[in-house]
C-alpha cells in the first residue's frame, strides 16, 4: 500500500492515470467512477470520465473509462489502462484488452449470470476457470468477495463501495482516501453513508498489494 | 455532486459535469428562459436536469409531445423575445425537421438554440445520421464542443450569435460528449425574461411564397455575414506542435484522439480545431492547408469536413494530399476512439506510434443482451398475448409483428419473437397499415404510451379510415420509460412538476372510430388473455391498452413505503417444467447446478406474475 504522500509524486510521475470500471447494470459503477472523479477534481487534478446510459444499460455490461491528468479524451487505449475495477468476473474478462501486465486489477468474486444463459443461448465460463486466467495474466491482482464484504457492512447495496475502497488500496492510486471518502459523503445519500462508509473500509482493508 | 448544484454553485467553482449537465449550466448562464424536448438518448439527461431545477431556476420546462412540437414551442418563444433551448437525440432533428428548415428563412429575436446529441456507433439508435449535414440542408451556423467545458460556454456563445444574427444555432453533440464528465468552471447564472410579447411582423414569419423568396435571400446573406465570424472566430484554433508535414483538420469527439494520441507519441504536427465550424471558414482552412505539406481530416461521422477541405484544394487548385475517410485512412462508418485514430496517423506519418500488448480471453463470454426488467409489465403484455395466439391456433408465420422505439422492442428476443419490423417512432401503425393492405397476414402493432401521443396518432387514424386490419396494442406503462423514465402527456404530471391533466389513450382510439378499444391490467394474465382472444378475432382497428406502472415507478414506490414482498420456489412442489425460465423469462429467475429453479432474491421485483405463470402453483411469497 502506498503512503498517502507518495501519491502526489507518483501522479507526477505518471502524467496521465487510467482507470477502468465494469461492471453489469444496476451494481453502482457509474456512482463509483464518479466518486473518484470528484475526488480527483477536488485535487486539483483535471479528469475526464466516459459513461454509459440508455439501452445500453438495460442488464447489460457498464463501463466507464477515467483518464486522470492532462488527457482530452476519456476512452483508453487497448493495454493502456493502470487499474481495472471489475465488479463482476466474468466481466473482468471482458475488459483484458484494456490491461497489460502492469495493470493494477480489482475484481469482484461474485458472478452475475445473465439470463441468455438461462435459456441456453450464451455460456458462463466456469468460476475456477475465470480465476486461472486473471491469475495467470495479472501479477497484480485482488480478487475480493465484495458482495460479502457488502453484507457484513450492513448492506449488499454498498458492494460499489467495497470495491472502490479496494481500488483506493492500490499502490499508485492516484488521489488520496480522505478526498474520496469526502467525495463520498457529497455523492452518497445521508441515510446510507456509515454503511458506505464501513463498506469502503473494509474494501480498502481486504486488498493486500 | 447534489443536481441542484448545477443551478445552485456559484461563478469561479468548479463541478465535474456530464456534457448534458453541462448544457444545462451553460443554458442558465445564457439566460434562457424556455426550454423543451422530446427525450432521447444521448440527449436525455439535459431534460432530467431541467425537470429537477426548472421550478427554482425560474424557466419555462416541458417534455413536449414531439420534437416538432418541442422545437416550435422553443421557436415561438424566441419569436417573442426569449432565449430558448431545445434539444433531442439526431432523430428527433427529422421529426423537427419540417418547422426546423423553415424556422431558420423565419428567424428569431430571442437566441434560440437547437442541440442534436448525435450518435455515432448507434449505442442507443436507430440510425448513425450526421446532423452536420442538416446543418448545412437547413443553412443554420454550428458549433461543436469536444468536451463538457466546451458544451457549457458555447450555450452562452450561441444564444449571443444567434440574437445577433437573428438566427437558430444549432449544437452538435455526439454520445462521447453527451456522455462524457469532466471539469467545467462555472460562470454567473443569469435569469431569464419571464414573458415575451410577440410583435407582429408576417413578413417576417409567414412562410408563404411571395415572403420566403425573400427570406431565402436574406439567409444567403446572414450566412455570408457569419462565415466573417468562423474565419476570425477564436474558437476555431491551431495547435502548433511544431512540424509541418502533416496538418490535422478536426473537431467534436474526434479532436480529443487526435490530442491525446498526438502529445502521447509527441508527434511533431498542427492542429486545426474547429468548434465554430459552419458556415466552412474557408480562408482559414486555407491558409492552414498552405502552411502545411498534407492534411488528415479527423471528424466523426460523415466525410463532412473532408469534402469541404477537397472542395478548397479542387478550388484553388492545389496539390496536397488529404488523408481522411474517403482515402480509406481512418474507418468510413462509427465513432472513433484513440486507437483508431492512432492506426490510421500510423499509415501517414514518418515514426513509428506507440503500439501495447494487450491481453485476450478464449474462454466464452456470456451475453449480456439488454432484456425487459423484473416486473416489466410488458413482458406479462407479451406472455398473455402469446399464450392467446397458441390458443386460438393461430400460426406465428401468419402474423406480423410490428414494433415501434421503446423498451418494449426487446420483445423481439426469444422466447418471445414478436417483433419483426421498426423503423422510427410511430412506425408499428404505419408499418401495419401497409402490410393490412399488401398481406393476408394478422398485423400486431405494438406502441409504448409516450410513442403513442409522440407520432402514433396519424397513423391510427389512417387505419381506421382506410378500414385496416390491425391489432394495436398501446403499452402504456404510464413513463415514457427507455430513456429513463420522464413525463409524458399520459400522466398527471408535467415538466414543471406540476399537477397536469391526462390525456385519455382510450378516449382517443375511440375518439378516432377504432371499433374495439379496451383497456386492462396486463399483471391480470387471465383477464388479458380474455381481451386479447376477443381483440385479434375483431375484423377491424382493435386497440387494448395494457395499462401498468413500469417496474421503475413501482420499485420507486414500494421503496418508499417500505414494501419489500419477494417470491421464492417451493422444491417441493416445483416440476421443473421452466416455464417461468423458458416461456416467461424473468430475469430474476434462473437452474441452480443441480437442475432446481431458483429466483434471484436481489433481483425479484415482487410483481407476482410468475405465480400466475405457473402451473404448479409452486411460487409462493417469501416469508
Amino acid at each position: 500500500m502506498s503512503k498517502e504522500s507518495d501519491r502526489g509524486e507518483k501522479m507526477s510521475m505518471k502524467n496521465i492515470y487510467k482507470i477502468q470500471l465494469i461492471g453489469v447494470g444496476g451494481q453502482g459503477t457509474i456512482k463509483a467512477s464518479t466518486i473518484v472523479g470528484e475526488a480527483a477534481m477536488k485535487k486539483g487534478l483535471n479528469v475526464v470520465m466516459s459513461e454509459v446510459h440508455g439501452m445500453a444499460q438495460r442488464g447489460g455490461t457498464v463501463v466507464t473509462e477515467l483518464k486522470i491528468g492532462e488527457a482530452h479524451s476519456p476512452l483508453i487505449e487497448e493495454g493502456a489502462a493502470d487499474l481495472l475495477i471489475a465488479f463482476e468476473p466474468a466481466e473482468a474478462l471482458r475488459a483484458l484488452n484494456k490491461i497489460n501486465k502492469e495493470s493494477f486489477v480489482i475484481a469482484n468474486s461474485v458472478p452475475i449470470v445473465p439470463f441468455t444463459v438461462s435459456l441456453g443461448i450464451s455460456e458462463y465460463p466456469e468460476l475456477s476457470s475465470i480465476f486461472d486466467e486473471l491469475k495467470a495474466k495479472i501479477k497484480n491482482l485482488s480478487i475480493i468477495n465484495a458482495q460479502e464484504i457488502a453484507k457484513e457492512a450492513g448492506s449488499i447495496i454498498s458492494e460499489n463501495m467495497v470495491l472502490l475502497g479496494a481500488a483506493v488500496a492500490t499502490p499508485e492510486f492516484p488521489v488520496d482516501k480522505d478526498l474520496v471518502i469526502q467525495s463520498m459523503k457529497e455523492n452518497l445519500p445521508p441515510k446510507s453513508i456509515e454503511t458506505n462508509l464501513k463498506a469502503f473500509k473494509m474494501g480498502f482493508e481486504a486488498v493486500k498489494m | 455532486m447534489k443536481v441542484k448544484e448545477i443551478l445552485t454553485e456559484k461563478e469561479g467553482e468548479k463541478l465535474f459535469l456530464l456534457g448534458n449537465e453541462a448544457a444545462v449550466r451553460g443554458a442558465l448562464e445564457g439566460g434562457v428562459s424556455v426550454v423543451s424536448t422530446y427525450p432521447g438518448t444521448p440527449s436525455s439527461e439535459i431534460g432530467n436536469v431541467f425537470y429537477k431545477i426548472a421550478r427554482e431556476a425560474g424557466v419555462y420546462f416541458e417534455f413536449s409531445s414531439n420534437e416538432k412540437v418541442a422545437l416550435e414551442v422553443s421557436v415561438a418563444a424566441a419569436a417573442a423575445g426569449l432565449r430558448s433551448f431545445v434539444f433531442m437525440k439526431h432523430v428527433g432533428l427529422n421529426v423537427a425537421a419540417d418547422s426546423f428548415m423553415s424556422a431558420v428563412y423565419t428567424g428569431v429575436r430571442g437566441g434560440m438554440i437547437v442541440l442534436s446529441a448525435d450518435d455515432p456507433s448507434m449505442h442507443s439508435s436507430q440510425n448513425e445520421q450526421d446532423n452536420r449535414i442538416m446543418a448545412r440542408l437547413a443553412g443554420i451556423p454550428l458549433l461543436e464542443p469536444s468536451n463538457p467545458q466546451e458544451v457549457k460556454d458555447l450555450m452562452k456563445f450561441g444564444f449571443d450569435l444567434s440574437e445577433q444574427f437573428k438566427i437558430p444555432v444549432l449544437m452538435r453533440t455526439t454520445t462521447r460528449i453527451s456522455h462524457m464528465r469532466g471539469v467545467v468552471n462555472l460562470g454567473t447564472v443569469i435569469q431569464g425574461k419571464e414573458k415575451g410579447y410577440f410583435k407582429k411582423d408576417p413578413s417576417q414569419f409567414i412562410v408563404t411564397p411571395a415572403y420566403v423568396v425573400k427570406m431565402r435571400k436574406e439567409l444567403i446573406k446572414k450566412l455570408n455575414q457569419i462565415e466573417e465570424k468562423t474565419e476570425n472566430s477564436p474558437l476555431n484554433k491551431i495547435i502548433d506542435k511544431g512540424g509541418r508535414e502533416i496538418g490535422i483538420i478536426t473537431s467534436g469527439s474526434a479532436f480529443n484522439y487526435v490530442m491525446d494520441v498526438v502529445s502521447e507519441n509527441n508527434l511533431k504536427v498542427k492542429i486545426l480545431k474547429l468548434t465554430f465550424s459552419y458556415p466552412f471558414p474557408e480562408k482559414l482552412v486555407l491558409d492552414f492547408i498552405n502552411s502545411v505539406d498534407n492534411i488528415l481530416v479527423a471528424e466523426e461521422v460523415e466525410p463532412v469536413m473532408e469534402k469541404e477541405v477537397l472542395a478548397i484544394i479542387g478550388k484553388y487548385n492545389i496539390k496536397k494530399k488529404v488523408y481522411g475517410k474517403l482515402d480509406g485512412t481512418l474507418p468510413r462508418i462509427y465513432e472513433y476512439n484513440p486507437d483508431i485514430i492512432s492506426f490510421g496517423m500510423a499509415k501517414i506519418v514518418d515514426k513509428e506510434l506507440i503500439k501495447r500488448e494487450k491481453f485476450s480471453t478464449k474462454l466464452p463470454l456470456p451475453l449480456r443482451s439488454p432484456v425487459l426488467c423484473p416486473g416489466c409489465p410488458h413482458r406479462a403484455t407479451y406472455f398473455a398475448l402469446k399464450k392467446t395466439i397458441k390458443k386460438l391456433k393461430l400460426k406465428e408465420e401468419e402474423i406480423i409483428y410490428s414494433t415501434d422505439i421503446g423498451c418494449y422492442a426487446l420483445g423481439l428476443e426469444p422466447p418471445y419473437n414478436m417483433g419483426d419490423y421498426c423503423l422510427s417512432m410511430g412506425s408499428s401503425l404505419g408499418i401495419g397499415c401497409g402490410f393490412s393492405k399488401v398481406t393476408n397476414q394478422k398485423v400486431i402493432s405494438f406502441i409504448g404510451d409516450s410513442t403513442f401521443f409522440h407520432a402514433g396518432i396519424p397513423p391510427l387514424i389512417n387505419a381506421v379510415h382506410n378500414k385496416d386490419k390491425i391489432l394495436l396494442v398501446v403499452m402504456d406503462n404510464r413513463i415514457t420509460g427507455m430513456t429513463g423514465g420522464q413525463t409524458n402527456p399520459g400522466v398527471p404530471v408535467d415538466g414543471m412538476g406540476n399537477p397536469a391533466p391526462e390525456v385519455s389513450i382510450e378516449k382517443i382510439a375511440r375518439g378516432v372510430g377504432a371499433g374495439l378499444v379496451k383497456t386492462i391490467d396486463p399483471v391480470n394474465l387471465k383477464e388479458a388473455e380474455e381481451i386479447f382472444k376477443d381483440a385479434l378475432q375483431f375484423k377491424g382497428v382493435s386497440v387494448v391498452i395494457t395499462k401498468h406502472p413500469c417496474a421503475m415507478i413501482t420499485d420507486a414506490e414500494n421503496r418508499k413505503k417500505g414494501i419489500s414482498i419477494k417470491y421464492t420456489i417451493n422444491q417441493e412442489e416445483c416440476t421443473k417444467c421452466l416455464i417461468c425460465v423458458k416461456n416467461f423469462t424473468c430475469p430474476a429467475f434462473f437452474i441452480e447446478k443441480d437442475g432446481s429453479v431458483n429466483i434471484n432474491l436481489l433481483l425479484c421485483d415482487g410483481c407476482g406474475v410468475c405465480v400466475q405463470v405457473c402451473p404448479k402453483k409452486a411460487i409462493e411469497v417469501k416469508k
